[in-house]
């Protein structure tokens, strides 16, 4: 098979600081630093790298939502909407089950999510597919029923109880530095990471992989060989959006606790940002969206330090800053799937 | 003599909103033969293909494989009863490989996993048997235009495909590789395979089919036997009444250069060179044509010289002045060109606006169709009205929007806009690409009349028998490189056809 | 001719109107599984935005902005641009306005108001200059650039009246000295204020009589210059627009450039005419009610307007309803994004109610396609 399509300029240049990222971590955290170097410890501290570990994994589901969703030819924007649907989901779910056990509580909520996630997919799904709407336009309008909808149901007093707590994993946990990062962590953490692997496995070997790459590259090459076009579109979408009301489903029962109106707060465009600067591959995109965490951690870890030189504001900025850069400045060298954002006739019968 | 056909078509029809593309058809192949079907473009060959191929259903009709019945809900049961299509636009994935577009749909599993590796051998099995070289590794977008067909035909075969539909095989070949296929053709037949292929070029169907069955606006117009049948005959019977097959012309009467073309490089949007140090003229008065396969800078060659694309080295001089990497539009002003674009639906027209908005696409800026920044209405209406009755555009009015116009008609508005102006230098790519007959021999006598009014024209066709028709000195371009210039008069198929595919004689 | 043109007309209102109805129906349906009283709400809603003068007059305050960042969004619909950043436009066109608006102490007004009006028109242009640019010269698709704009924006903005937090960080420079833990400006001046054409207690300002005007010029721009000749082509096929000689990335700036101040206009009208001041919490729905509209109203300048007073009215209606019947008026936005998911599917409509198909002369969609150069 060959490996030109999978790593292309953008994706390496993602994964390449993602890896010198770890690397100045581990340096920084075993080396005793002499005193004018101690501020290293501000950006590469263990706990700029834990920050930046949770602030990754919203991003990096909403970056598989998408890819699954354009690999198979439908844009998806409205990946913010369907991770603020998914989250509110998963917070009712949690409060209707809070006299539960915590586990089982939580459990459902993280069901909840997913069929939240699932059904705003699939509404993606009908609205572009079935009623030939611009895939953009369907995506705003789920942005604003999520928004509408989640801020007219929800219940200011409701308060969910509970939360995911980090799971220990032996050994591995024992590594300095890197261990106290990785291998102590949250489950939904773990399974965001996991989910990279195994989409990224599902895309390029196997057949429901080549079937969507087609679809998505070339449809009509898919639909002469027998493939239907649209049913894998149908299909894709509504795990896409599974994927992110996961990530929503993450922000309420792992990260934050409880929801708060529009607490997603751009992560859903941020995680499209990392869809396209990782080239629509899993693991390109969990580099760019390690970067893009890392930009969010850097902005609490200077809050923390109490360095007000530059205002808050403009260190809030950064990542969005740095979204821009990373879209204009390799815009040239992505390659988004061929056929993304039309819609496929068949011929009626 | 009675044998069975292998596949046989009772009385097709196929009806579109608006348009009826197949009339009650009837159709038998029979096992090991080549059968051509002929007709025009727009005749409905790729239509009632498509439906034998099961991409369409049939609004009435049957169709019989091996003797029995067969319904085709869509191409997996084609493929089931062993019919395979390659189409005119392949349909390749061009960022996968050939093993991955070959197996797409049919793909071979290991523990849950692709197993390339049984593809790709079986893929050289088959390459092997059908001498039909391929690369199961290779990508498809680093492949040549021959070889990709080759990939589309083991793509069938890889079904087990005992009848063939070749939809316009030849369309993208050098002549060299057209005898290629032909010989593939040969080699398939002997094999047991019954092929049906398409086309509306005469000298192919004479050259290769066992039968020739002609369809005419969506009906069977007749059939002929390639034995007795003449070019005439043939194309009376595509068209329906005498046809001129060459253009009359008097001599050519070269004057002044008006377009000259020095040592031009440029390239191409994916970065390879398109234009190797392309040098010639085209004087008033004459035709030149570019002649080529699609694909070897034709393309770049017109953008560039139109100012759609920046030039790397090299000069354009036209009229005298060195329009180099000009805008469009100053070129066309200085310039006094017209350009008739080889893809009118991406770049000649706007399908959604009137038609008198399309004739003034590249004018509107210009009094009488402005007037204080604001557009006047009625000047565009009047020269609209005045263009559609002088280029025989039909249509009930000048506001229907462009798109409802059909393909010769709206190759017309276009020759109409771009002909209408004051001009000495013209442009025309790919003239009469899909357009009735009609048309194309209106739009051959107005730029040969153009050239005995004195203007320079300069003519880019993949279609040889449209150059040699019109042009007085042939151009052919190979990769980019000017491979040879050569006077009408000492032009024969096979010299082009040599220099095409890149020998170069002498 | 004429009456081809009327027919023509009301097939378009039709769609909406349509869409409109069926958003209602449903928010009816949503209120009652949730509980809510349906008919108290629209009665509530309807008499609070249309019943008596104070209804009239808050519809029409409401109107103005949606006017603006509905043809903001609009004109660039018809370059074939997305602008999803209306509300960042808004923004640095506002706080450019207060900080004309709240200086220059002694200016007559007939300077000092213009001028302030200019500074928030620019402000807005500079802003959608950005992605203009960015996406002619880099290809970024100008969906991500504006949206990521829109939170720089609120953060610069949050910055300039920052009231200076616990840590020390010093306030903003247009921070109000005088209004202590606040994060707001000070009082734009008299001088810079937009007059009232029918005063208090109404308060309905100029800025609405300007918004019809700039609609108007707007609907002659696209429809009757070469500019807009120019710019609905390279909306309707960039490469065809290209050939035929149109500068299109000029075209795509400038369109973008237009679109920015509009939206700026709209935030400068707001703040000089109604609020006389800025504060962070000023700002709700503004982009995405800009993208409704101008979709509702097809994206034409005179369907903005109609689309504008329809949304004013929701707007307006939406915080009587909620003091009369205990409705949130959350229910409002959700409405809106029927109406949204109806009118950018006319396919939905036509099944739902059978309708033949109708050709639009009028509409224009982007087509969807993330980066590669123009």
């Amino acid at each position: 098979m060959s490996k030109r399509p999978l790593w292309r300029a953008t994706s390496l240049i993602a994964i390449g600081l993602s890896l010198a990222l770890m690397v100045m971590a581990v340096l920084v955290n075993t080396i005793t630093l002499p005193q004018e170097y101690a501020w290293l410890r501000i950006l590469f501290g263990i706990s700029a790298l834990n920050f930046t570990l949770r602030a990754t994994v919203p991003l990096v589901l909403g970056a598989l939502s998408g890819i699954l969703c354009e690999r198979s030819g439908i844009i998806n924007i409205g990946i913010e909407g369907m991770m603020l649907a998914g989250a509110f989901g998963a917070f009712v779910a949690k409060v209707a089950t809070n006299d539960w056990p915590l586990l089982s509580s939580l459990l459902v909520g993280v069901l909840a999510a997913l069929l939240v996630g699932g059904f705003m997919g699939l509404l993606h799904a009908i609205l572009s597919i079935r009623f030939r709407m611009d895939q953009i336009i369907s995506g705003t309008v789920l942005i604003i029923l999520a928004t509408g909808f989640t801020s007219y149901l929800f219940d200011r007093d409701a308060v969910a109880e509970g939360k995911f707590s980090a799971l220990h994993i032996p050994i591995l946990a024992d590594i300095p530095v890197l261990g106290r990062i990785l291998f102590e962590n949250p489950p939904l953490t773990y399974l965001a990471l996991i989910l990279v692997v195994v989409i990224h496995v599902a895309l390029f070997y196997t057949r429901w992989g080549l079937r969507t790459r087609a679809v998505g590259e070339h449809p009509r090459a898919a639909d002469t060989v027998g493939i239907n076009v649209n049913r894998y579109r149908y299909v894709n979408t509504t795990i896409g959006g599974m994927l992110a009301g996961l990530a929503g489903g993450f922000l309420v029962l792992e990260a934050v606790g409880q929801f708060q109106e529009g607490m997603t707060a751009g992560r859903g465009f941020i995680a499209l940002a990392a869809m396209i600067f990782g080239n629509w591959n899993p693991f390109g995109a969990l580099g760019a969206s390690l970067l893009f965490g890392y930009t969010q951690a850097l902005q609490n870890e200077l809050l923390l330090a109490g360095f007000t030189t530059v205002p808050r504001q403009f260190v809030s900025m950064l990542p969005y800053v740095v979204t821009i850069i990373a879209v204009s400045g390799f815009v040239g060298r992505v390659r988004p799937p061929a056929a993304e954002g039309k819609v496929y006739e068949t011929e009626a019968h | 003599m009675t044998t069975m056909p292998v596949l046989e078509i009772r009385n097709i029809s196929k009806h579109f909103p608006g348009v009826i593309a197949n009339q009650e058809i009837n159709l038998k192949l029979y096992d090991g033969e080549i059968l051509a079907l002929l007709g025009e473009n727009g005749a409905g060959k790729s239509t009632l293909m498509n439906i034998i191929y099961g991409l369409y259903q049939p609004t009435a009709g049957e169709i019989w494989v091996e003797g029995k019945p067969a319904v085709m809900r869509n191409p997996n049961d084609a493929i089931a009863l062993g019919i395979g299509m390659v189409h005119q636009h392949f349909q390749l994935v061009p960022v996968m490989t050939v093993a991955e577009n070959i197996m797409l749909g049919s793909e071979s599993v290991k523990n849950g996993f692709l197993d390339t590796r049984t593809v790709a051998a079986r893929i050289r099995e088959l390459s092997q048997r059908y001498h039909l070289e391929i690369d199961p590794y290779a990508m498809i977008e680093d492949l040549p235009v021959g070889v990709r067909q080759r990939v589309e035909i083991v793509k069938a075969l890889y079904r087990n495909a005992n009848i063939l539909i070749l939809d316009e095989p030849t369309a993208v070949l050098t002549p060299q590789e057209i005898e290629g296929l032909f010989e593939v053709m040969a080699r398939l037949k002997q094999q047991g395979t019954s092929i049906i292929f398409i086309t509306h070029k005469l000298k192919e169907v004479l050259r290769v089919a066992d039968r020739i069955v002609v369809l005419r606006q969506g009906r069977l117009a007749g059939e002929a036997n390639p034995a007795t049948a003449s070019e005439r005959t043939l194309a009376a019977m595509m068209v329906g009444r005498e046809v001129i097959l060459t253009v009359t012309k008097q001599a050519s009467q070269p004057r002044d250069v008006v377009l000259d073309l020095q040592q031009l490089s440029a390239h191409d949007d994916l970065g390879n060179q398109a234009l190797r140090s392309v040098s010639f003229q085209v004087h008033a008065g004459e035709i030149v044509g570019v002649a080529g396969v699609q694909g070897n800078g034709q393309t770049e060659l017109v953008e560039a010289i139109t100012g759609l694309r920046k030039v790397d080295s090299g000069q354009i001089v036209i009229n005298g002045q060195n329009l180099t990497n000009a805008s469009p539009r100053h070129i066309t002003e200085t310039g006094e060109i017209c350009h008739v674009p080889e893809d009118r639906h991406t770049y000649g027209m706007i399908d959604s606006y009137s038609i008198a908005d399309n004739l003034v696409l590249n004018s509107y800026y210009q009094p009488p169709y402005v007037r204080n920044w604001t557009i006047n209405k009625r000047a565009i209406q009047e020269h609209a009205q005045a263009l559609v009755k002088l280029f025989d555009v039909r249509t009930p009015s000048v506001d229907n929007a462009g798109d409802s116009l059909s393909g010769g008609n709206q190759q017309k508005m276009v020759v109409a806009r771009e002909f209408s102006r004051p001009i000495k230098l013209l442009i025309a790519a790919q003239p009469t690409r899909g357009i009735d007959v009609g048309s194309i021999e209106f739009i051959h006598q107005q730029i040969v009349d153009k050239r005995d009014h004195g203007v320079a024209v300069l003519v880019v066709s993949s279609e040889l028998d449209e150059i040699l028709a019109l042009a007085d000195r042939i151009v052919v371009l190979y990769k980019g490189e000017v491979i040879g210039i050569v006077p009408r008069a000492e032009a024969t198929r096979e010299g082009l056809g040599l220099l095409m595919a890149g020998v170069q004689t002498a | 001719m004429k009456f081809r043109v009327l027919r023509q007309l009301g097939q378009t209102l039709l769609l909406p109107l349509l869409a409109l109805l069926t958003a209602l129906v449903l928010g009816a349906v949503i209120m009652l599984l949730s509980g809510d009283n349906p008919w108290e709400a629209y009665r509530g809603l309807f008499a609070g935005a249309l019943g008596n003068a104070r209804g009239w007059t808050s519809t029409v305050r409401r109107m103005t902005p949606l006017i603006l960042t509905g043809l903001s969004v609009a004109t660039a619909f018809k370059a074939g641009l997305f602008n999803i950043g209306a509300s960042g436009q808004f923004l640095m066109g506002t706080i450019a306005a207060v900080a004309v608006g709240v200086n220059f102490e002694g200016l007559p007004m007939v300077i000092h108001l213009p001028l302030a009006i200019l500074a928030g028109a620019l402000g807005g242009v500079i802003w959608g200059a950005i992605p203009g640019l960015l996406k002619v010269y880099t290809g970024a698709h100008e969906v991500i650039v504006t949206i990521m704009l829109n939170y720089i924006a609120s953060n610069f903005v949050g910055w300039t009246v920052y009231a200076g937090g616990t840590q020390g960080q010093t306030p903003g420079p247009l921070w109000d000295i005088t209004a202590g833990a606040v994060s707001e400006t000070r009082d734009v001046l008299l001088s810079a204020q937009l007059p009232y054409i029918i005063g208090p207690p109404y308060r309905v300002h100029w800025g609405f009589g300007l918004a019809l005007l700039i609609a108007l010029f707007v609907w002659w721009l696209l429809y009757k210059t070469i500019i807009g000749f120019e710019i609905r082509t390279v909306g309707q096929n960039l490469k065809a627009a290209r050939y035929a000689g149109m500068h299109v990335n000029w075209t795509i700036v400038r369109t973008m450039m237009l679109a920015g101040g509009l939206a700026g206009l709209a935030g400068t009208f707001e703040t000089l005419g109604v609020n006389h001041k800025f504060a962070p919490t000023f700002t709700g729905s503004v982009g995405f009610d800009g993208i409704t509209v101008a979709l509702l109203g097809q994206t034409h300048p005179l369907g903005v307007v109609l689309a504008s007073f329809m949304f004013g009215t929701l707007d307006a209606g939406g915080t009587r309803m909620q003091f009369d019947s205990g409705v949130s008026a959350d229910i409002i936005q959700v409405i809106q994004a029927l109406v949204l998911a109806f009118v950018a599917a006319p396919l939905l409509i036509r099944t739902i109610f059978r309708l033949r198909r109708v050709r639009h002369s009028l509409d224009t969609t982007p087509s969807a396609r993330w980066g590669g150069l123009v």
